[in-house]
């Protein structure tokens, strides 16, 4: 499993994430970041992609 | 940030040869979108906090950090540092992106004067934003807004100056560009359109600058934010077209002048020039913070397989924060001749359309984030 963690102070819920790891990461009704904080392994290419376009560089993966 | 994104792709995509990225800055990959925000408020203050994060898979790539490259020879697939080194290459990957443009005044001093590029330039700016100080904001695109509101909501006495009729027109158009300045107003920041500087005032250190229109306006500090250049001078002398960055086809390699393409020289970011589908096949420089990730996404693929495939079209996203504004946007808004309000009230939450003739080349929002989302499968091959 890895765990995530996004820093909800940084996050300006901008949803870049939501396209790369649909799985792991979702705007809710209010447009706000949901996400789950540990996903299989399965989907590390996909949690670093959303790293990678996250604007405000706010999620991060916890060892 | 083209170099690292590049270098993981190339393992990612399996590519298992040697990689060296050049650059020269001393520090590290970091983000540059904080350098005018987190940084300047002081909430951010070390490297450590905008560094990409290093990834295990480039563990083993060779970092020549604080040496700039000065020339290439394409022909012999060599490139030369600052310090004489020539490195050979089987692939090169043209990341070198852009510089700020500098204006030279007649009385050109240099104490007071400000740009921001790089973590050195926004931590020199950092200390100069005391409360109460006067700060002309040279330039009123994104980076020279976004740094006008830091400067703002940092106390300072802020105003934009700048050529054109509206801050931001160029990107998001007349209506929500206005609505921007309107915004900018409501918190205490002037701006003086389609005025210029003319020269600076001051002996040792900058405390005014003149007007073209005659006048002076008191400065303690001056931040210019007049648009960039590519960084291309070391591809000199090369069968390349460097006119306004580096020429590429739709696959990222290079083009020589006569229409052919380099097999093994790249571009990589918003120093390149490149057409891409969705719109046309005009090439043109994208200064997005998508655009360097997408390029090293494709051109780490295309290097690693040995096969470009399918064309680069990457679907250009930007977002701004202003005060308590935030704004995103895909497409190319800059090709548009019209745009409509669609969703929302311009003085609040909306969403703008953006057409050129009647084709939809982007959408922009404040707020109302999955509605912009929505826009991406217009763009989508």
């Amino acid at each position: 499993m890895i765990k995530i963690n996004v820093d909800m102070n940084k996050c300006q819920h901008y949803g870049m994430c939501v396209f790369e790891a649909p799985k792991v990461f979702k705007l809710n009704d209010e447009d706000k970041l949901e996400y789950l904080a540990t996903a299989e392994d399965s989907e590390l290419g996909n949690v670093e992609a959303a790293i990678d376009v996250c604007p405000m560089q706010a999620i991060f993966i916890v060892d | 940030m083209g170099g690292l994104r590049a270098a993981e792709a190339l393992r990612r995509f399996g590519y298992t040869g040697a990689i060296t990225v050049i650059g020269d800055e001393t520090w590290a990959p970091y983000n540059r979108p904080p350098l005018s925000k987190e940084v300047l408020a002081g909430e951010v203050v070390s490297h450590e906090t905008v560094a990409f994060p290093q990834r295990s898979s480039t563990a083993d790539v060779g970092w020549v950090l604080g040496h700039r490259v000065v020339s290439a020879d394409l022909d012999n697939d060599t490139v030369t540092t600052d310090d004489g080194e020539v490195f050979e290459y089987s692939h090169l990957v043209v990341a070198t992106g852009l510089r700020p443009k500098r204006q030279v005044y007649p009385n050109n001093i240099h104490s007071g004067r400000h740009i921001i590029r790089t973590l050195d330039d926004a931590m020199g700016l950092r200390d100069e934003l005391q409360p109460g100080a006067r700060v002309v904001v040279l330039g009123a695109g994104f980076i020279g807004c976004e740094t006008a509101a830091t400067a703002r909501k940092l106390g300072c006495d802020v105003t934009v100056v700048a050529p054109g009729t509206v801050p931001m027109l160029r990107p998001l158009g007349n209506e929500l560009a206005q609505e921007l300045q309107r915004r900018h107003e409501a918190q205490g920041v002037k701006f003086l359109m389609k005025r210029t500087v003319s020269d600076l005032v001051g002996e040792a250190r900058i405390n005014a600058v003149a007007l073209d229109d005659g006048t002076e306006l008191p400065c303690d500090v001056l931040i210019e934010a007049i648009g960039s250049l590519p960084n291309t001078e070391w591809l000199e002398g090369n069968d390349i077209d460097i006119v306004d960055g580096l020429l590429c086809d739709e696959n990222l390699r290079a083009k020589t002048k006569t229409g052919l393409s380099w097999p093994n020289v790249w571009g990589v970011g918003d120093v390149v020039r490149f057409p891409n589908r969705i719109f046309d096949d005009v090439p043109r420089r994208v200064e997005h913070w998508n655009i360097p990730s997408e390029c090293a996404k494709y051109v780490g693929n295309a290097i690693a397989t040995g096969e470009a495939g399918e064309a680069f079209r990457p679907i250009p996203s930007f977002w701004s924060d202003q005060f308590d504004v935030h704004i995103l946007a895909f497409g190319l808004l800059a090709l548009a001749d019209s745009s409509r309000l669609v969703q929302g009230s311009i003085d609040g939450d909306c969403v703008f359309e953006y057409y050129r003739g009647d084709q939809l080349v982007g959408a922009a929002g404040i707020g109302l984030r999955s509605v912009v989302q929505g826009y991406r499968k217009n763009f989508e091959s």
